[in-house]
C-alpha cells in the first residue's frame, strides 16, 4: 500500500485538515506520499517534509496548479496514481473539489468523509446528516477518499524527515481561470481548529447584535465565532461562518450555541463537541437534548451578563 | 443553450432518518420523500436562466425508481420543459449516475448542467465533479453565484475561506450550493400543466451503463447518542460550569 495525500497550505504552512489526512492515511499501511501543488511552494514543501509519518513530498511548481484548478490537478493526480494505491484528500472545500474528479478519471468509486479506517478497503462514514453511520467497504483496484479531520488525531507538525522530490506533467488544460477570493479575515482563531467557538443563530436579529453581543463574548473567551445557516443566509456574517451539513465540521473543546434551535443539519456539524452550552428562550429547543449545559432565557439579557461577568 | 438538471428524489429535509433495527440503512418506509433541497436550487437557477434568455430549454433527469416520477413532474410544474427517467433497481452510486448523465450529455449537449452540490442522504458530494471528469468539461462547484457571459460562466463559489470567483469555458458544470436562490413554489396551473409535459422512460443499459455498485454497505449504525446535561437557573450558574471546565477564569 502507496498513499498520496492532496496537502492543503497557505503562505507556507500546512492546514491542519491535511494532517489528519496523513494520519488517516498512515492507517492503511505503508508508505505515505504528500502532494504539494502551485508555483512558489518551496516552504509548504518543506514544511510537509518535517510532517511525522511522510516519506515523501512530491511537489508540483506550476502556476497551472494555483488556486488547485481541479481541471489542472486532477490529471496530475491520475499520472501520480500510476505508482500510488490511494488517493486520500481532506473533506475541505479543496479536497471534495478535487477528489471525485480523480476518482471518476480513474473509474473507481469514491469514499466520502471516513471517519475511521476499519481495514485498508472498508471505511465508516456519516449519511444522512450524521444520523446515521454507515461502515462500507470497497472493491475497486484503487482507493479514493475524503477525510473528516475532526475524526482523526493530527498528524505532528515535526518529526519526519521525507525527501522532496519535484515531480512534473500535466499543466493548464485551459478550461477553467481563477478570477478572484473574497477572504474573510479574522484575528480570531479559526473555525475548524479552535477549542472553544462561540455560534450565533437567527435570534440575533442582525449583524450589528451579532457583532455587538456574540463577538464580545467569542473575545472573552478567546473563541472562534460561527453560525447557523439562517444567520448566513440573512447576512449577518459571511458563508464562511457556517457550521453544520453543508458547512464546516468543527468538534472543538466547548460549544456555545446562542439563539440556535438546534436543527438536525446544524447539530451534524458541532455534535461531536465535547462539551456543549446552549442558550435559548425557548426550553423545549432541540439544542438542549444535545446541551450538557442549558440556559433558558433572552439571549439580549443574558448574553451582556455573561460577557461582563466572565 | 439548453440546461440539463439531475434530480433525486430523497427523505424530506424535516425528517429525522431512524437507522433500521437490523442495520441494513435507514427506514424510508412511510417516510416523506422530496427532492433534495440542493437539486430545487438547481432546477429554479435553471428556470431563471431560462427566463432571462440564457437558456432555450430545461431538461431534468432522474435516475432512480419509478417514483422518482413524481420529483421530475415536481420540477416540470416549478417550470423544467421536459423531463428523463432512467430506472434503476437498486440504489445508485454517484460514479454510476455520473456515467449515465455523461451518456446523456453526449446525447443533447447541453451548454450548462447545474446539480446539487450533495443528495442530504448519502451526504457524497461527488457526482457533478465525476460528471465533469467524464465529460472533460470544467466544473464549478459549491455556486452560491452563477454569471452566464457569451461563451463562458463565472461561478462564485462558497469555499472555506470565504468566497471564489472562477471562469469556465462553456459547456460547463456547475454544482449549488445553499444560497444560489430561493426556489420558487409550483402554481396549481403549474403543476395541472406540469402533467402533459414530455417525461421519456428509459433504462440505464438504453446508456450502455453498468450501474452495478462498487461499494457494499456492511453495516449502517447509529451514531453515538449524546446525553442530554442538565440546565441552569442563571449567568451565575452557568459561569461556574465554563470554571469547571477550564474555560472561565
Ligand atoms: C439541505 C439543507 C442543509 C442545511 N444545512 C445547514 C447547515 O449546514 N447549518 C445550519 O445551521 N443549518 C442548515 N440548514 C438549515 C436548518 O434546517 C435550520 O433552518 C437552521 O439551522 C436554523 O437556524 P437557527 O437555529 O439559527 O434558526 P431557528 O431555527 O429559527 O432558531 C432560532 C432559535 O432562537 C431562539 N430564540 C429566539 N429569540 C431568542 C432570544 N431572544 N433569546 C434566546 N433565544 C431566542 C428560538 O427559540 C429558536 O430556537 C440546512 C437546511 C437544509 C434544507
Amino acid at each position: 500500500m502507496k498513499s498520496l495525500v492532496l496537502a492543503e497550505h497557505e503562505g507556507g504552512a500546512i492546514k491542519d485538515a491535511t494532517l489528519a489526512a496523513v494520519t488517516a492515511a498512515g492507517k492503511l499501511g505503508g508508505e505515505v506520499d504528500l502532494l504539494v501543488v502551485g508555483s512558489g511552494v518551496d516552504a509548504a514543501a518543506q514544511a510537509g517534509a518535517q510532517i511525522a509519518g511522510v516519506s515523501r513530498v512530491l511537489v508540483a511548481d506550476d502556476p497551472a496548479f494555483d488556486h488547485a484548478l481541479p481541471e489542472n490537478v486532477a490529471p496530475l493526480v491520475v499520472q501520480l496514481m500510476g505508482e500510488h494505491d490511494a488517493f486520500v484528500a481532506p473533506a475541505t472545500s479543496t479536497g471534495k473539489n478535487i477528489a471525485p474528479r480523480v476518482a471518476a478519471l480513474l473509474d473507481v468509486m469514491q469514499v466520502s468523509e471516513i471517519l475511521s479506517v476499519e481495514a485498508p478497503n472498508r471505511f465508516t462514514r456519516p449519511i444522512y446528516a450524521g444520523n446515521a453511520i454507515a461502515t462500507v467497504e470497497t472493491g475497486d483496484p484503487k482507493l479514493v477518499c475524503t477525510v473528516r479531520a475532526t475524526a482523526f488525531e493530527k498528524a505532528a507538525r515535526t518529526g519526519g524527515s521525507a525527501t522532496v522530490q519535484p515531480v512534473g506533467g500535466a499543466a493548464d488544460g485551459g478550461l477553467s481561470q481563477f478570477v478572484g477570493a473574497q477572504q474573510s479575515h479574522s484575528e480570531r482563531p479559526e473555525l475548524t481548529s479552535a477549542k472553544i467557538i462561540v455560534s450565533g443563530g437567527r435570534a440575533l436579529q442582525n449583524g450589528e447584535n451579532f457583532k455587538m453581543l456574540i463577538e464580545p463574548l467569542a473575545d472573552k473567551l478567546g473563541a472562534a465565532v460561527g453560525a447557523s445557516r439562517a444567520a448566513v443566509d440573512a447576512g449577518f456574517v459571511p458563508n464562511d461562518y457556517q457550521v453544520g451539513q453543508t458547512g464546516k465540521i468543527v468538534a472543538p473543546e466547548v460549544y456555545v450555541a446562542v439563539g440556535i434551535s438546534g436543527a438536525i443539519q446544524h447539530l451534524a456539524g458541532m455534535k461531536d463537541s465535547k462539551v456543549i452550552i446552549a442558550i435559548n428562550k425557548d426550553e423545549e429547543a432541540p439544542i438542549f437534548q444535545v446541551a450538557d449545559v442549558g440556559l433558558v432565557g433572552d439571549l439580549f439579557k443574558l448574553v451582556p451578563e455573561l460577557t461582563q461577568k466572565l | 443553450m439548453k440546461v440539463l438538471v439531475p434530480v433525486k428524489r430523497v427523505i424530506d429535509y424535516n425528517v429525522k432518518p431512524r437507522v433500521k433495527a437490523d442495520g441494513t440503512g435507514v427506514d424510508l418506509l412511510n417516510v416523506k420523500m422530496s427532492m433534495n433541497p440542493f437539486d430545487e436550487i438547481a432546477v429554479e437557477e435553471a428556470i431563471r436562466l431560462k427566463e432571462k434568455g440564457a437558456a432555450t430549454e430545461v431538461i431534468v433527469v432522474s435516475i432512480g425508481e419509478p417514483k422518482a416520477q413524481e420529483t421530475l413532474r415536481t420540477a416540470l410544474a416549478m417550470g423544467a420543459d421536459r423531463a428523463i427517467l432512467v430506472a434503476a433497481a437498486q440504489e445508485v452510486e454517484p460514479l454510476g449516475v455520473a456515467k449515465v448523465l455523461a451518456a446523456i450529455v453526449g446525447e443533447e449537449q447541453p451548454g450548462l448542467v447545474i446539480l446539487g452540490k450533495q443528495a442530504i442522504d448519502d451526504d457524497s458530494n461527488q457526482t457533478g465533479q465525476m460528471l465533469a471528469a467524464l465529460t472533460g468539461r470544467p466544473q464549478g462547484t459549491f455556486a452560491s453565484k452563477i454569471e452566464v457571459s457569451g461563451d463562458a460562466v463565472e461561478v462564485t463559489r462558497e469555499v472555506d475561506g470565504g468566497l471564489e470567483t472562477v471562469r469556465l469555458s462553456l459547456p460547463a458544470i456547475v454544482t449549488t450550493d445553499l444560497r444560489l436562490n430561493e426556489p420558487r413554489y409550483a402554481s396549481l396551473p403549474n403543476i395541472m400543466k406540469a402533467k402533459s409535459k414530455p417525461l421519456a422512460q428509459k433504462t440505464a443499459a438504453d446508456y450502455g451503463v453498468d450501474l452495478s455498485p462498487r461499494l457494499r454497505t456492511v453495516q449502517v449504525a447509529e451514531p453515538s447518542k449524546r446525553q442530554a446535561g442538565v440546565k441552569v437557573g442563571s449567568v451565575d450558574e452557568l459561569i461556574d460550569r465554563l470554571r469547571d471546565l477550564g474555560v472561565a477564569a
